[in-house]
């Protein structure tokens, strides 16, 4: 391999590569070839970095310079600055919202120094079509380990012993699943990965195979060897383009290095895998409509009186994990079960990736320890809220999750806690919300989620959470009754307790997590025919402040529909038969004198 | 292709290594070549790519070589610092493609600061 003294890491996660960072590329490697360093240094496109939010972002190397929001109008100062001349560029570099000094060393800055590594451990240090570099972070060697010096049962012992729980959502015991697929003898048996993640804001699994698209190839294989499966599925959505290319990629490299197929490593164990694409729908996500879908059924979730490790896809003992779970598989055989269960909590063990969105400064995705509170996630890690505003709740698991209040910002996030708090962990999105959102509303959003996905299969769930929608639209719109809140409730327990699978049976969790905290802002939106948040259209009005309005006409330029009246430098008025309460007067008003109530 | 064995994982990595460990950070030895105007003009440009191919004919896997502005020794240029780690930087001054060859295999690899070409050894105190 060519030496070269400086790597540059940039990022092609899809939201860098939405923000421009191929252009970014090809400026870099034109400028790089005007000043003849081309051979000096390397530009390598990693998988996402996790700093979102900055991006397109890039990490050079050695010194671990972190530059952000990079455009091609950047780059010929940055190449004759740092590369040439080496002199690192502060303008390029990252600030924090408080100091404003710029952070040159990317360890250095606090979206990445609370966070650990083991599932993304390869994350902006590898490029993810090489599987060449994959092996050089110690990649394979794992499964190496796995099939030369271990049983399959001392396999599934060490996943036992790490306590590794499923990462997609129900938080089931891996080593449990596997030494249950691995007792029932059959002539087939089958290990599914489930990348079908469906979850609104929510990309974690979708980023780890876009950047390490061989940790997952690796964790199905030791799984395969351990319950004793020679094929493999990943079931992957159509939506995540680059994760099925670099997927497809790293399956066919895999292959040519015997790394798939058969003898693998000259230990006479057989393993392929095999990529199906799924449409995108949410319900997909769920073990028995996912294996539906792969044998041609019409996606519908199923009862589970037998489980899938006795009696699964096409009939065969069957291992479905979650992506980052198997992520974490071949650390776990390489370092052992002991190490893993070091990290993290009593009930949960290791770290978990999330997707850090919403009114959060510092958006992207983290990986943490177990345990670490959501204080440290948001505040520390993310940066605190944007624009300075107050913190008002974060929604963790999804649409099958719920809404947790300021006054629990110390839980520590693992399985067990979030739960008891009537939310979830889900497979790890986290949704921050701000003052300036409405709790109802946000029941609404998530409520016409799932009646839009509900496969319509059982009746609870079909007809019950298209019911709840019903009334919550109702009271957004203002036209709540007395006793809305407790038939919500009603309704609630009662799909909960009888809908067919976990999608149906979580679906009342917004709703009945927002009622439990924020019980007040429903009785508002009531009793009062009032959104506190300023958000639900029906029970707001806008206005203009006569103090505070100067005339300068902004508003008036700005409304849409002409709903604006006043002269320069007088005060205006909004003519409310016109107005349709879109906001842009508040948004470009700079005296802060449009006021909703 | 021929199929891998458990010991070719190895020689992969064997083979990555030096890749790998720039993009860690971690080198027994950094060569700084001051880049300023002054250092350009004076022909800094060539002493990189000379450094560049004492590396490579090397094959030297820990060596880290980076650039920076000028050391504020212009008439002494092109100038270099070598850092072996855990000992204080050399500077060396007046450079041209055959001392750098020299101070790569004696200093660099060998150990040995080359005492005729250096100016001195550490940095200028800073804050």
């Amino acid at each position: 391999m060519k030496s070269h003294r400086a790597h540059v890491m940039l990022c092609a996660g899809t939201g860098c590569v939405s923000n421009g960072s191929f252009e970014v590329k090809a400026a870099l490697e034109k400028e790089l070839a005007e000043r003849d360093l081309q051979d000096e240094i390397a530009v390598v496109m990693t998988g996402c970095n996790g700093f979102c939010a900055q991006g397109p972002v890039m990490v050079v190397q050695p010194g671990e310079v972190f530059y952000q929001l990079l455009g091609t109008k950047d780059i010929p100062h940055l190449v004759e600055e740092h590369f040439l001349k080496g002199r690192p560029v502060e303008r390029l570099m990252y600030r924090p919202p408080v100091d404003k000094i710029p952070v040159p060393r990317m360890s250095d800055i606090g979206f990445f120094k609370k966070q650990r590594l083991i599932a993304l451990r390869n994350r902006g240090l590898i490029d993810p079509e090489k599987i060449d570099e994959y092996i050089a972070r110690g990649g394979y060697q794992g499964l190496s380990k796995a099939l030369t010096e271990m049983t399959p049962e001392s396999i599934v012992e060490e996943v036992t012993k790490s306590g590794l729980r499923g990462r997609g959502g129900a938080g089931f015991p891996t080593g449990r699943k596997w030494a249950s697929a691995a007792k029932h003898a059959s002539d087939e048996k089958y290990i599914i990965c489930n990348a079908d993640e469906g979850d609104p804001g929510a990309f974690m699994d979708r980023s780890i195979i876009e950047g390490d698209p061989h940790a997952v190839i690796e964790g199905m294989t030791i799984a395969g060897r351990a319950v004793g499966a020679h094929a493999g599925w990943v079931y992957i959505r159509t939506e995540y383009p680059i994760a099925m290319e670099r997927l497809n990629l790293a399956i066919s490299q895999a292959r040519d290095y015997g790394l798939l197929g058969a003898d693998i490593l000259g230990s006479g164990f057989d393993f392929d895998i095999h990529v199906f694409r799924g449409a995108g729908a949410f319900v997909c996500g769920e073990s028995s409509a996912l294996r539906a879908s792969i044998q041609g059924d019409p996606p519908e979730p199923s009862a589970k009186h037998i489980h899938a490790t006795e009696r699964g896809l096409f009939q065969k003992p069957t291992v479905l994990n979650n992506v980052e779970t198997l992520a974490n598989v071949p650390e776990i055989i390489l370092r052992g079960g002991e190490w893993f269960a070091g990290i993290g909590t009593e009930g949960s063990k290791g770290t978990k990736v999330f997707a850090l969105v919403g009114n959060v400064n510092n958006t992207g995705l983290v990986e943490v320890p177990m345990g670490t509170t959501l204080r440290e996630i948001i505040f520390d890690i993310g940066g605190g809220m944007e624009k300075g505003k107050e913190f008002k709740a974060v929604q963790t698991g999804g649409p099958s999750g719920g809404c947790i209040p300021a006054s629990l910002l110390d839980l520590p996030v693992d399985f067990d806690r979030l739960t008891e708090v009537g939310s979830m962990m889900g497979s790890g999105g986290m949704i921050v919300m701000d003052e300036d959102t409405c709790m109802v509303d946000v029941a609404r959003y998530f409520l016409d989620f799932l009646r839009d996905e509900s496969c319509g299969k059982c009746t609870a769930c079909r007809e019950g959470v298209d019911a709840m929608y019903q009334i919550v639209s109702r009271i957004c719109n203002g036209h709540g009754c007395e006793g809305d809140i407790e038939l919500l409730e009603d309704l609630g327990e009662t799909i909960k307790d009888t809908a067919l699978c976990g999608l149906g049976t979580s679906a009342p969790n917004p709703v009945l997590s927002t009622i439990a905290y924020f019980r007040q802002e429903y009785e508002t939106h009531i009793s009062e025919r009032r959104c506190p948040a300023g958000v639900c259209k029906a029970l707001i009005t806008y206005s203009i402040d006569a103090e505070k309005c100067n005339g300068c006409t902004l508003c008036a330029k700005n409304c849409p529909e002409n709903a604006i009246s006043g002269d320069k430098k007088e005060v205006h008025t909004i003519d409310q038969s016109k107005c349709i309460k879109c906001g842009i007067c508040r948004d470009v008003c700079r005296r802060e004198a449009v006021l909703v109530q | 292709m021929p199929k891998l064995r458990k010991e070719d994982l190895e020689q992969i990595a064997q083979r990555m290594k030096k890749a790998m460990s720039l993009r860690e950070g971690a080198g027994r030895a950094k060569i700084t070549v001051h880049m300023g105007t002054c250092g350009i003009s004076a022909g800094a440009r060539k002493i990189v790519s000379a450094v560049m191919h004492c590396l490579e004919e090397s094959g030297a896997q820990d060596v880290i070589v980076t650039t920076s502005g000028c050391a504020g020794l212009c008439s002494r240029e092109p100038m270099m610092t070598v850092e072996l780690s855990g000992q204080a930087p050399v500077k060396y001054v007046d450079l041209d493609e055959a001392k750098v060859k020299r101070v790569f295999d004696e200093h660099v690899i060998g150990g040995v600061i080359v005492a005729e070409f250096a100016l001195a050894r550490g940095s200028e105190q800073t804050l």
